[in-house]
Order: structure tokens, then sequence, then C-alpha cells
């Protein structure tokens, strides 16, 4: 094999974006083709259809399902308001009438002759689609929603919790090695996406939802946080549907860990500036990764040192991050790539790479324990 | 298609799984005996940017084929067959050629039924069966409300739906109810907008007139013979047949290649797990065996088994060694995975982001041997757990009225009771990355014992290169090649485990065993320990135990039993530890008494802490 792959995390301050932005079920697009769009603005529209309510009539009237129908005084597709009388006995004689009336509001949508059911569907409630990636509308997908493209900062985290939250890029930390507490966080941060640099704590996390902050991007969670944040221990990574009052991105991992040092860089050149963010996550098959996305601007400083690379290319000199103990999350870079498999310390034969920590400090490492620093 | 399997020399199968395309290649043997002779792989090609699963299938058929010196593809990309010669003499192409398939996350399906521990029970298990992840079980008994039952259904995005309900001339009302839930739900498929949703009725066939007017044309209805016919009866057959052919027809066509690639297969292209199904049943019925087989892949662990002739499967679906690690430690808890670590000093808090690490980083691997010892640490709990569930599963049908004599006054077995007996399993086999790869034989073997308990003589295997699926769609065609190549090649026998049951008390005598054959040893053991004794591959011998009184090993407490052994790459398990496995209370007790049954198994080695 004449190179190796190893796919990592997107950290990039300029690259084109585009972002399919569809509804759940076909309705209306709110936006042409060609024009701009901003981050919280409609771009496509629907109504989902309402709740269902069966209501078993047979057993309200107490007569066979087959009586049903003709005892109605609904018929299919009629609106209902809630006190409605759906039904009326004939009584005895005509006295002793008894009558349903509907708990619901809605449309009749099916009455069964077998089980002497009424479907009754409650009013649709209306589903919005926001641009979230400002820029311009490139594509219009009929009747579904639109592709959007802009040139960004794009920063991808490794887990994340909570959906899309907008705001302002607010550095709450002087250091990427700098732990996020309670005290980074003042009352001026209310609708902001703040950045920690290392471990963020439950007890930070409960005092920017108490201001207000849209989001918090750190580089490292504990377990025991995330726990408690959710109120539950976190079995499989697919998130993005929490509601805890904020949305939270992590940009290496669990425990003690600083962001790495050009990610904070980035984040810090773009203080001030409107972010997107969105900490849905999907580790499996067709994986989602949580990210930051910012526009780019015509006097931004771009960082592209990493960009004679490859993508997901493993080569001598590249940067990379150890992502599995003993040396998780740990930066170097690619010093030496052994053709032939080794042993383990676990006894296990795998290829592995040699690298460089700086400081003259080597480790051979898993090919598989490694992350790409991907520009 | 029918083939005569007398005329079949030359196999070539695949199964298309969700990363990787696996080919085996499979010949007849100057002896006519059929062997696995070469296998290859490459990444599977159903998503973009290649969206074609012929693809892969062609790039793992071509490896094979260069390594064979077997020319398998022809100019135009298709698979050669029947199997011949070229005009220079050399050999060419496979007789037939079969496959799985598993791409894509596999076959999703709903099922429902009237009463949940009865026909919605049996659909599950006729979808299981099939080789399907089952979402949910809608029922209507389920303890849901009907409005809260067709939101989940709404929410869920199946490939197909199985409806049963009611015996045969009985009850029509409730499931034509249960269909006119799912009917305004209007569930959506997970493939294309222009999918009609099929949906399997094999309930009450006096009902199919009220089924087929609950829904309207956004359903593709096909009613076949009633999964419970009466309440005694289960018959599954039917509706696991309309499963894999809608499976073909509507899940597998929307696939990107596979219309290609079903026009290229000598059988149908069965669910990767059905096909498991397929071989362990074809085994267990040749051999008159009892088997199971576990399958623990990164997010799920399938636990296969088939007792007196009956097949069972369960899917846990967040039991897994890496996107559902953290599910695992969670539902087992910190202490049960740390009771099988001998390792000191390992900080609890650490271990936990260690664990949510590697399910957001779930293709790192264990480096050190802390990290190596606490990951099958985590396996022996995830399989515990899978196979706990697949005990609960793999039960008799409920419901069923017992006709009691005065004998069983005494019995408390009832309608529902599990099928799995630990003491009449004859055949256990591993698969999945934590058993196949694990760096010695002996881990993968104690990993087993371990989780499942096995108890009296139980042969233990494991499947290295997950050939079972190539197996069981090759078992349909060719039963005898499949069965051959099962045993010869597929499996890897690690050894026979020999193991007390009943009434073992720590450092009392258990029992007392004696082995005459290829090799000659004999001795006692005491409650709780652990031994092994040398008997290699191909080698076999005849194990004679004496156990204590209160102590089974197959023939009823305090009986002898005498039983043929075969050997394996770790030899005779001797274990007298008891069942359930119970370690001492105390962790650092705990640690030195597992720390002294990984040294017998030499899992750990002289001079290693």
């Amino acid at each position: 094999m004449g190179q190796a792959y190893t796919p990592g995390l997107k950290v990039t301050t300029d690259t084109l974006l585009k972002q399919r932005r569809v509804l759940p079920l076909r309705g209306e697009v709110m936006v042409q083709a060609n024009t701009t769009v901003g981050a919280q603005d409609v771009v496509a529209r629907a109504e989902l259809p309402g709740d269902i309510m069966p209501i078993n009539m047979a057993n309200r009237l107490s007569v066979p399902p087959g009586d049903v129908r003709s005892l109605l005084q609904v018929e299919q597709g009629m609106q209902i308001n809630k006190g409605d009388v759906l039904a009326e006995t004939k009584g005895i004689f005509g006295l002793m009438k008894s009558k349903v009336l509907s708990d619901h509001s809605g449309v009749v949508e099916s009455i069964s002759d077998t089980t002497g059911q009424l479907i009754l569907r409650g009013p649709s409630t209306p589903v919005e689609v926001l641009a979230y990636l400002p820029g311009k509308v490139v594509e219009v997908l009929d009747g579904e929603g639109v592709v959007i493209e802009n040139q960004v900062s794009l920063i991808q985290g490794i887990f994340g919790i909570g959906g899309e939250a907008f705001g302002p890029i607010c550095m709450a930390t002087s250091s990427h090695e700098e732990a996020l507490e309670p005290s980074h966080i003042t009352d001026n941060m209310r609708g902001a996406i703040v950045v920690g640099g290392a471990r963020v704590s439950h007890a930070a996390v409960q005092r920017a939802i108490e201001v207000g902050v849209a989001g918090i991007v750190a580089g490292g969670v504990d377990d025991a946080d995330l726990k408690a944040m959710l109120g539950y221990d976190l079995g499989v990574a697919i998130t993005g549907s929490e509601r805890i009052g904020l949305t939270v991105v992590i940009t290496e991992g669990f425990g003690e860990i600083a962001m790495s040092e050009r990610t904070f860089r980035i984040l810090q050149s773009r203080e001030g500036r409107q972010a997107s963010v969105n900490g849905a996550t999907q580790i499996r098959a067709g994986v989602m990764r949580p990210e930051i996305v910012i526009p780019v601007e015509a006097n931004d400083a771009h960082d592209n040192a990493e960009s004679q690379w490859e993508a997901g290319q493993l080569a001598i000199g590249r940067p990379l991050r150890v992502i599995r103990d003993p040396w998780f999350g740990r930066i170097g870079t690619v010093s030496s790539l052994p053709a032939e498999p080794a042993v383990l310390d676990s006894g296990s034969r795998t290829r592995v790479l040699e690298v460089d920590f700086g400081n003259g400090e080597k480790a051979i490492v898993p090919r598989a324990n490694v992350e790409l620093i991907e520009a | 298609m029918t083939i005569d399997p007398n005329s079949i020399n030359v196999i070539l199968a695949t199964d298309c799984g969700s990363t990787t395309t696996k080919s085996v290649f499979i010949e007849r043997q100057p002896d006519g005996t059929f062997r696995q002779t070469q296998r290859g792989e490459a990444p599977t090609t159903v998503e973009e940017p290649f969206a074609d699963v012929t693809i892969g299938v062609i790039n793992a058929v071509t490896e094979i084929g260069e390594v064979a010196g077997r020319k398998l593809v022809d100019e135009d990309g298709r698979i050669i067959q029947p199997a011949g010669t070229d005009a220079d003499g050399n050999p060419v192409g496979c007789d037939i050629y079969i496959s799985t398939s598993s791409a894509g996350g596999g076959l999703q399906m709903m099922v429902g039924g009237v009463v949940k521990q009865m026909t919605a029970e049996s659909a599950k298990r006729a979808a299981l069966g099939a080789g399907a992840i089952v979402m949910d079980t809608i029922a209507a008994n389920d303890g849901r409300k009907p409005h809260e039952q067709i939101q989940r259904i709404r929410e869920l995005r199946p490939d197909m739906i199985l409806l049963s309900g009611g015996t045969d001339g009985g009850d029509e009302k409730k499931v034509t109810e249960i269909a006119e839930r799912i009917a305004p739900a209007r569930p959506q498929p997970r493939f294309g907008s222009k999918f009609v949703m099929p949906v399997i009725f094999a309930g009450n066939k006096h009902a199919r007139g009220s089924v087929d007017n609950a829904f309207d044309e956004s359903i593709d209805l096909q009613c076949v013979d009633n999964l419970r016919p009466t309440l005694e009866e289960e018959n599954l057959g039917p509706a696991r047949d309309a499963i894999h052919d809608m499976f073909l027809e509507h899940v597998m066509a929307q696939a990107p290649g596979y219309d290609k690639l079903m026009g290229w297969t000598s059988a149908p292209i069965m669910p990767t797990p059905g096909a498991v199904g397929n071989i362990l049943t074809t085994i267990a019925e040749r051999q008159g065996k009892n088997a199971l087989a576990v399958d623990i892949g990164g997010a799920t662990t399938d636990v296969f088994s088939v007792f007196d002739g009956v097949f069972n499967r369960t899917v846990s679906a967040n039991l897994g060694m890496s996107y559902s690690i953290s599910n695992v430690v969670a539902e087992a808890g910190l202490d049960n995975v740390l009771r099988w670590v001998h390792l000191e000093g390992m900080d609890d808090r650490e271990l936990r982001n260690r664990v949510k690490n590697k399910m957001i980083r779930p293709t790192t691997i264990p480096q050190s041997r802390e990290a190596l010892v606490f990951e099958q640490a985590v396996a022996r709990e995830a399989l515990r757990l899978a196979y706990v569930r697949h005990k609960e599963f793999a039960t008799t049908l409920k419901g069923v009225q017992q006709q009691r004599t005065v004998g069983d006054t005494f019995s408390q077995k009832t309608s529902g009771a599990t099928i799995v007996d630990a003491m009449k399993l004859d055949l256990l086999v591993a698969s999945g990355g934590v058993l196949s790869h694990a760096p010695r034989m002996s881990q993968t073997a104690l990993m087993l014992v371990d989780a499942f308990e096995p108890e009296g003589f139980t042969t233990l295997a494991k499947d290295s290169i997950f050939m079972m699926p190539h197996l069981g769609v090759l078992a349909s065609v060719h039963a005898e090649a499949s069965e051959q190549v099962f045993t010869r090649d597929c499996l890897v026998v690690l050894g026979t485990c020999v193991a007390a049951a009943g009434d073992v008390k720590w450092g009392k005598p258990a029992f007392s065993w004696e082995m005459r054959g290829s090799q000659n040893a004999e001795g006692e053991l005491l409650g709780g320990q652990l031994k092994l004794v040398e008997l290699t591959a191909g080698e076999t011998a005849t194990v004679t135990v004496k156990p204590a009184r209160g102590i089974d090993l197959g023939a009823g407490p305090g009986n002898p039993v005498a039983h043929e052994v075969t050997g394996g790459s770790v030899g005779l398990i001797l274990d007298a530890r008891g069942r359930p496995i119970a370690l001492p209370e105390s962790r650092d007790e705990a640690r030195d008494v597992v720390e002294g049954w990984y040294r017998e198994l030499n899992i750990i080695d002289e001079g290693d802490a």
C-alpha cells in the first residue's frame, strides 16, 4: 500500500460549504434561487399532518361495529370541534337517547365497519426549515427545500448535544488549556456562542443556561458532567434532539483535555462574528459530527498551513492527534510509517506508525488510533 | 432455479456488509469433499461516490481470482459462470455464485400483533429469524395508548411491516384495529418517496378482507398463512419466506446496484443474519446437535440458537463494542465489568471517560495490555446481557394451556419457559471482532465460557473470518458442501469445556476426572478452580468425570459421565467454578481469583502482573 488513509475532523479557516436544507415532508419553498439568505431566514415550510385520535364508537354507543355508521351524525372529511355530537343512539321508542361528543377537534379521516372505530385527525402543525448557513441559494429542490453555499470557516467537533443555535463568537478563556468554569460566564454572554479552552464542567453549563448563552464550544467534557447535564447516561452517540437550554460542541473528547491550539486560534480570530452551531452527532454509518460555521469576510486571515496535504493521506511530517490511551489527546507529527505490522503491548498484531511529539519524544501507535488534523 | 448439486465443483460466495464485502472461494477436492481455498475482501460500494454494490463485489472477487490464478470476472465486469477453461486451457469462472447482504443497515422491520406475548412475539420471531432488525413491536396490550402507537409508527421508517394477530377462525376485530392504526400513520419507508410500503399480513385468515379494507394504495399488502394458526402452533415459514421475497423485490431493488447483482446470483440474495441462521439450523439438523452462535459487533450483538431443532435469533441493538460500548457499561454497571479485571489501579472516572472516547471514536483498538483486559471485560458483560435477552426470548409458546399430571405437581414449568438449556448445549460458536481478533485463542475461549456459562460438555469454536453467512446461502443450494466447509474450514475449534453445575462449594471437592485417548491424564478439581489440559487440534479423547454429591455434569447430580471430546487450539477446559459463576464480593479477593484463572489458561504469562 503506497498511502494510508486516516480520516480526521475538518478544522479550516476557509472552505466552500454546501448545505442541503430540506423538509421532512413535501411543502413549500419560501426563497428563490440565486438569492442571499441569513442564518435564521425561513427557507421552506410545510404542514405536518395532525395527530390521530381513534375513537371506539361501537363501545361508546354500546352497539355492534356494523351499526355505528347508521348512528353517526358526522361524515368522512368533516371538520369537528371539541364538544360536537359525533353520534346519537336511537333510544327506546325515541326516548332515552344518548349522545357521543367529541373530546377533540379535527377532521374525520375514516370510519370502520369492522371495528367500529372513528379516526379523527387533529390540526396540522407548521414545520419551518431555517437557512442555518447564511449564503447564496444555489438550488431550489421543488417542494422539498434548498441548497445553500458559502465560503466559511468550519470547525467540526467530535461530539455535541443539542440542535442548531446561532450567536456571536465570544471567547471566555484566555488560552486553549484553560478549563471553562462558571466564573468565566458573564451576563453579557447572553445569546452568544461561548468558547472555552479545555474541559467544560456541569456547573459552567448550568451558569451558561441561567445567563441565556446560545451555545458552548469546549475541548473536553467529563462523562460524569455529561450525565449531569442530560439527566441520564448516554449509551449511544446519536444526539441533536436534547433540550437542555443550549447547544454544546466538544472538539477533542472526554476527560481533562485541552482544545487544539489551532481550533482555539481560529475561533479567537473570529471573535464577535455571527456563527451557526449544531450539536447533532451521529456515530454510525453516514457519520455526522457537530460543527461551528462562520462565514468568511473579505479581510479574514487565512491559515492554510496544512493544505499541502491531500485529505486523509497519512504521510511523514503530517500533523495528527492520538485518539486512544496511553497517549490520548497528544498532538504530534508522523515520523515513520513502517510497512510491516507490529505487535502491540496488548499482544495484537497491527499496522502502526511512529509519532514525534516534539522535544525528542516519540511513540509507536496503531494507525487505527490516530486522527489527522485536517485543514 | 434448480441446480444439480453433483454438477457443482467451484463455488464463489460474497457477503456485502455495511463496510466490507467479503468473498470466499470453495472448490471440490480430488477426494470429492469441498474445501474453502481462497478469500478476499474489498470496501463495500453502496454509498456515494460509487453507489453500485457490484463494484465492491467485483473487487473482492478479483482479489480471489488473482491469488487463485483463475479468471473469475470477464471483460464486461461480470462473474464468469459456469466454470470452464479459456483458450489456453487455464481454469476460469465458477459453477455457482451466491451472496448475502447487510449493506445499508440491513433489513429494518416493524411488527404488529394483537397480544404482545403471543401473536406479536411470534411475528417478532419470524422477522428476526428472517434476518431483520425489529425496530418496534406494536400490540393491542403493549401499554401504549392508540395515539401513542400511531405517533411511534409515524416516526419509524421501516423497510416493511409484518402484521399478525388472531388464530384462524378467532377474533377478527382486534387485528383489524391494529391495521387501522398503521394505515393513517402512513409509515414512510427509508428508501425513496416513490417506494410503496410493503405490509405482510400473517394473521387470522378470515380477517384478510377487513385488513385489506383498512389500507389504501400507499400500502402493498401481501397475505400469507397465519403464523399462529392455533395457540398451540407456530408456523413461521410462510411469513419468513414472504419477508425474504419482499426484501428482494422492494428493499434490495432500491439499493444501488442490487438489481444487477440479483441477476448474477444462482440463489436468492439473503439478509446476512438470515443466512447465519440457515447454516446453524442445517448443522444442528445434520449433526443432531444443539448449537449456539454469537456475533458481537460494534453496535449490536446477534445470538442464534438451535435447541431440539427450534431456531431462535435475537439482536441486542445497543450491546456492542464500539458504537454502543457506553450502553453496555451503563446497562451492566461498571462494577460488573471490573469484576473481570485482574489489574489494580484502574481509576473509575478515567475508565468511564475512556468508554465514552471509544464510543465517539469507534475504530480505535486497545494498544496497552490494560486497555485490552478492560475491553475484554466489557465484552463478557455485553455477551452475558445479550445471552440473558436471548434466553428470555427463546421460549416455548406462551398462552398455551398445559395439561398437568400428578407428576408435574412440583414442577414449576409453565408455558413460555426458555428452551435454552446450558446443559444441553453441544456447540458454542464465537464471531465478531473482540472474539475473533483476541490476541490469544484462550482469551476467546474464556470470554465465551464466562459469558455463556455452558454446563456439562460443550465444544467451543470460533468463525474467525465470518464465513457463516456465505455457508448459510450455500446450504440452500448444496447442504453437504456447506456442512463440509463449515466443519473443516469455517470453524476453528478452540477445545471442549467441561463445566460443573449444581451445588458447587468453593474450596471443596467438585469432581474428579480422567482422560484417555490421544492424551492421558487425570486429577481432581476443587470448587472455584479452572484447569486447562493439553489436547491439541485433531486429537480426541474420552473424558470421564465423577462429580461430588449435588454437582451435575450432565447425568444428574452426583452421577458420573463419560464423553468423547475434541481438542483444539486451546485444549480441554475443566471448570469447577459453579453456575452462575459467583466471584468474591471484595474487589481485591476477586482480582486474585480472576488472576489465578487467567494464569491457568495462559491468558497472562508468568511474571506479568
